[in-house]
């Protein structure tokens, strides 16, 4: 038994597929476009709902690839895909010319542009940080304006670049509600003298435990959460951000200044996986994202035979959910692989 | 007396038309302001006349402007305008000079053949029949035209043409009959007579060889008189009104009638001066972006002159001007339109049984429910006094990078200035206005007003062209109004700002309020080549595109107005320039909504060129430009 099985991505949902694959016996190629696997968990420090650190995540994941079936290519981008009878012929950036018999896509998401909402002054504001730029500070656990002050009041705008059809995304990302949640509860912890409002459209909570945590963000935590979308970000005289938004349920217009206001950014589809999508044939929705064969029972299966998905390529997903759609995904590659005799 | 029954309908149909236009034309001048009348006076003595028949000759009969875009079609409409008034023309002559009397009826000249078949026969009649045919075919090429233009509008240039009712059918259907008929009819008494030029002559004598010529010639002059009659009469509830209207078009406006913004003679005038050709179909992005074929200039104007309900077609327009400027008549399309926003929902409900004919005047403005539009909630803050103001506006403020840019560059030229909206100011009024309602603008636009006489500024920037129009056209103030690439044009001039060169790739993309809505095209362009290396794109000044985010327009879904930005942003970017500049907030935001091309504003540019240097506040008077303007 020698199948080849390629996995495209190295993040959660790919290293997961390539693990799985190789316990069941098949010859894995896992390609990575950066220089280390782990995806966009390797940058973040802990996760929700219950605050692990994502550390034991990418630990997991490591240990689950350190198998002999398994060549890792690092720093490695697919180039083109081609399908001639059962295989497929992959060229990457690097030269390597591969074959194999079924590919698993794992490109996942990048995460939305937030300097395209300018309004909210991403990039023209020192203060003004995306979701992305907070865990990296709570990894450095040093939580500080530019210029070295430490924030009094930080403001969490919601749905940046989901939900939004201007930005060319109606759809929920459906992780921000409660990486907010998260994050302020970590801000309040970090500096108990802060002050936090959360400005949102409407709270998704729904996840297990996603609501136990928001009822204790707001009673043990105290943190402000108004209904209402930020308009605009300005710049008051002594540096601070002058934050106007509409309390919709105060009905009234606000302006407040903040230290600090972060952006929770929502997810796209990534440059990489708009790239395999140009070249393969493969489909796309609406949204961008991978088009799955059917939204039930074959989230994991595309429109052209032997390839298959795994992971946030096809929808915004969660850590759990990513990794039991990359288990999935496995089943569907072996039974792939039986029916077709290979 | 030379007369024949089959003349009648010619001639019930041309008095018909000449007592009609002159009636009109009566209740045109008689609906008109008393200014507009004594400007039509003083026109009509002075220069302007001579200038519109100069016009008239080159627009109504050439048709230049048609045939500078657009040969093939140009020629169609040339053939048929100019070659028809060469057949009225030569034809009186010819029946004057040939004829039993001179000064004939109409009739004489229009049938001449019929009435003199043997005419022809020496040298000097052969010429002129020689050159009447000649005349003849020159119509019947266009007419050719025109016919497979209608069935396939691509053979003209033109990717669409526009949709007809069923009257404009009946009337289109007996114009092309006029002149196949006319050349049958003609041929075949020619024919019968031996007579006729390289045309008829020809023609003639070979249907004359297996034909009896002259039974079949009488049944064809029926036809011919009768397709005149019948387009005669039909003139004036059909797109063909545009021939005699648009003579009075030319005369109004060259003695200086504008359209302003309440329907009146002149919007109707140029309504019916509207001959549907379908230019402005294939300059509306929304057709060729958006795929939607409904609600151009054309249809708009039709739509008016049948009283149809515009409410759809009015609204659904990005206001962008591109039809204004491609009209080969002249028509102030945008302004109409705004005209037709403003009558609002209301209907035309007076309407009488010869509507076609004399339609009922369009309603004025409804008087809306009188809201309380006041904005004395808002606090009046005293300016400080100050030389200039900057006013960046809502857009602006939703796009801090340019504002910020503005801030640098005006700290960096030392001058004297107010932000004036920092802290969040009241809308310069335009949205409002460009959705009909006038009145609440205008309550906008007096809060403005006060707080800028206040400042005792003399100089006011602002940084999007949407205020920049209402400033300049709405807006009672002594003050100069400059977009803020007029501004750093003129930092740059006086030496108040030194800058860098960027050695970057920038195309300009210029936004539709600035340019086209109000003629600033250079300094924008100047800006950018001081500092960067200006290229060309195939959409420059009064053929630049809209960006799709148009304020003017609540009827297009965000996809549609995603897929024009998409289009304008390829369009532009064909040489993979390193920044698609513009010089409008709306005109970034859109933009960078759909494209990873770096898009950025004039000012963010300049500020990105600009050479710092020590603050100081100079006094004003010692600066050319700047000491100019506080002399207005």
């Amino acid at each position: 038994m020698n199948r080849d099985v390629i996995v495209i991505g190295g993040g959660t949902a790919g290293m997961e597929a390539a693990g799985q694959l190789a316990k069941a016996e098949c010859k894995v190629t896992l390609i990575e476009k950066e220089e280390e696997a782990g995806g966009h968990v390797r940058n973040w420090c802990h996760l929700f709902p219950d605050r692990r650190n994502s550390a034991d995540v990418v630990k997991y994941l490591s240990d689950l690839i350190n198998q002999k079936n398994i060549t890792f290519l690092k720093g490695t981008s697919v180039e083109s895909i081609n399908k001639s009878k059962k295989k497929f012929h992959i060229k990457t950036n690097r030269g390597h010319e591969m074959l194999s018999d079924a590919v698993v896509i794992a490109t996942g998401f990048d995460l939305f542009k937030s300097e395209k909402k300018e309004e909210y002054g991403y990039g023209i504001y020192n203060n003004v940080i995306t979701s992305a730029d907070l865990e990296a500070m709570f990894r450095s656990g040093d939580l500080r304006k530019q210029n070295g002050e430490i924030p009094g009041r930080i403001g969490f705008v919601h749905c940046v670049g989901s939900r939004d059809e201007k930005s060319g995304n109606l759809y929920c990302s459906k992780l921000c509600c409660v990486t907010a949640v998260k994050q302020a509860i970590e801000i309040r912890e970090h500096l108990p003298e802060s002050k936090v409002f959360c400005f949102y459209m409407d709270m998704r909570m729904g996840g297990a435990h996603y609501e136990e945590l928001y009822m204790q963000s707001q009673e043990k935590y105290a943190v402000n959460f108004i209904r209402g979308k930020v308009s605009e970000v300005g710049e008051s005289i002594n540096n601070g951000l002058i934050v106007k938004v509409e309390d919709t349920l105060a009905g009234r217009p606000l302006k407040m200044e903040l230290d600090m206001l972060v952006l929770m950014a929502g997810m796209e589809m990534a440059e990489g996986g708009r790239k395999i999508a140009g070249m393969s044939g493969l489909n796309t929705g609406e949204n961008r994202f991978f088009a799955a064969a059917d939204n039930h029972f074959g989230s994991n299966i595309s429109n052209i035979k032997g390839i298959f998905y795994a992971g946030t390529c096809t929808a915004p997903m969660n850590i759990t959910e990513t990794i039991s759609h990359a288990r999935a995904s496995v089943t569907e590659v072996m039974d792939y692989l039986k029916e077709s005799n290979i | 007396m030379q007369f024949d029954p089959f003349v009648i309908p010619f001639n019930i149909g041309l008095y018909f038309i000449l007592i009609y236009v002159i009636t009109r034309s009566v209740i045109w001048f008689r609906d008109l302001s008393k200014p507009d009348k004594l400007r039509l006076q003083r026109g009509f003595f002075g220069i302007a006349f001579g200038m519109s028949l100069k016009e008239i000759f080159m627009e109504s009969l050439i048709h230049r402007k048609i045939l500078k875009t657009n040969l093939r079609l140009g020629y169609m409409h040339m053939s048929l305008a100019f070659g028809w008034f060469l057949l009225i023309l030569f034809g009186t002559i010819e029946a004057d000079i040939f004829g039993a009397r001179h000064l004939n009826a109409p009739y004489k000249a229009i049938f001449f053949r019929f009435f003199n078949p043997e005419h022809g026969k020496t040298g000097f009649e052969a010429a002129y029949g020689f050159l009447m045919d000649l005349i003849l075919a020159f119509i019947l090429s266009g007419l050719l035209l025109a016919v497979l233009k209608r069935f396939y509008s691509k053979i003209v240039g033109m990717k669409k043409t526009t949709r007809l009712k069923l009257t404009d059918k009946i009337a289109l259907t007996s114009l092309w009959l006029i002149f196949p008929s006319r050349l049958l009819a003609e041929s075949f008494t020619s024919g019968a007579y031996g007579t006729g030029s390289f045309l008829t002559g020809t023609l003639g004598t070979w249907l004359a060889t297996f034909l009896p010529a002259r039974q079949m010639a009488y049944p064809f002059w029926w036809l011919y008189s009768l397709s005149l009659g019948t387009f005669f009469i039909l003139l004036p509830i059909t797109r063909y009104m545009h021939i005699p209207t648009e003579l009075f078009l030319i005369f109004m406006r060259n003695s200086g009638i504008k359209t302003g913004d309440k329907a009146g003679t002149y919007s109707e005038v140029q309504t019916y001066s509207c001959s549907s050709c379908g230019i402005c179909i294939d300059a509306c992005q929304l057709n060729f972006s958006a795929g939607i074929t409904n609600i151009q200039s054309a249809y708009l104007m039709k739509a008016i002159r049948n009283n149809d309900d515009v409410t759809d077609i009015a609204y659904n327009c990005l206001m962008c001007g591109r039809c204004d400027q491609k009209c080969p008549v002249g028509i102030e399309l945008s302004p109409i339109r705004m005209i037709q926003r403003r009558g609002g929902e209301a209907e035309n409900d007076i309407r009488n049984i010869y509507k076609g004919y004399f339609r009922s005047r369009q309603s004025v403005n409804p008087e809306n429910e009188i809201i309380q539009a006041n904005y004395n909630f808002l606090k009046e803050e005293e300016p400080g006094k100050t030389d200039i103001i900057y006013f960046a506006g809502c857009m602006t403020h939703l796009t801090p990078a340019i504002k910020k840019s503005m801030v640098k560059i005006l700290d960096a030229s030392g001058l004297k200035y107010n932000f004036i909206d920092e802290h969040g100011g009241v809308c310069c009024g335009r949205p409002l206005m460009l959705s009909g309602q006038d009145k609440e603008a205008r309550e906008l636009i007096n809060f403005n007003s006060r707080m800028i006489w206040k400042s005792g500024a003399h100089t006011l920037v602002t940084s999007c062209p949407i205020c920049y129009k209402v400033f300049k056209e709405s807006y009672y103030l002594d003050v100069k109004v400059l977009h803020h690439t007029q501004f750093i044009k003129m930092l740059i001039d006086d030496g108040l700002v030194k800058m860098n060169f960027l050695h970057k790739k920038v195309v300009y993309h210029s936004p539709c309020d600035l340019g086209r809505g109000s003629g600033v095209y250079c300094e924008p362009k100047e800006v950018i080549s001081h500092l960067a290396r200006l290229e060309k794109s195939s959409f420059e000044d009064e053929n630049s595109l809209c960006c799709g985010g148009s304020l003017a327009n609540m009827k297009l879904s965000s996809s549609i107005k995603k897929k024009i930005a998409l289009d304008a942003v390829n369009a532009l970017t064909k040489n993979n320039p390193d920044i698609l500049a513009t010089a409008c907030p709306l005109c970034k935001k859109t933009f960078s909504s759909v494209t990873e091309i770096k898009i950025a504003d004039i000012a963010e540019i300049a500020a990105e060129a600009l050479i710092a240097k020590p603050l100081k506040i100079y006094s004003s008077s010692h600066l050319t430009s700047i000491k100019e303007l506080a002399n207005i």
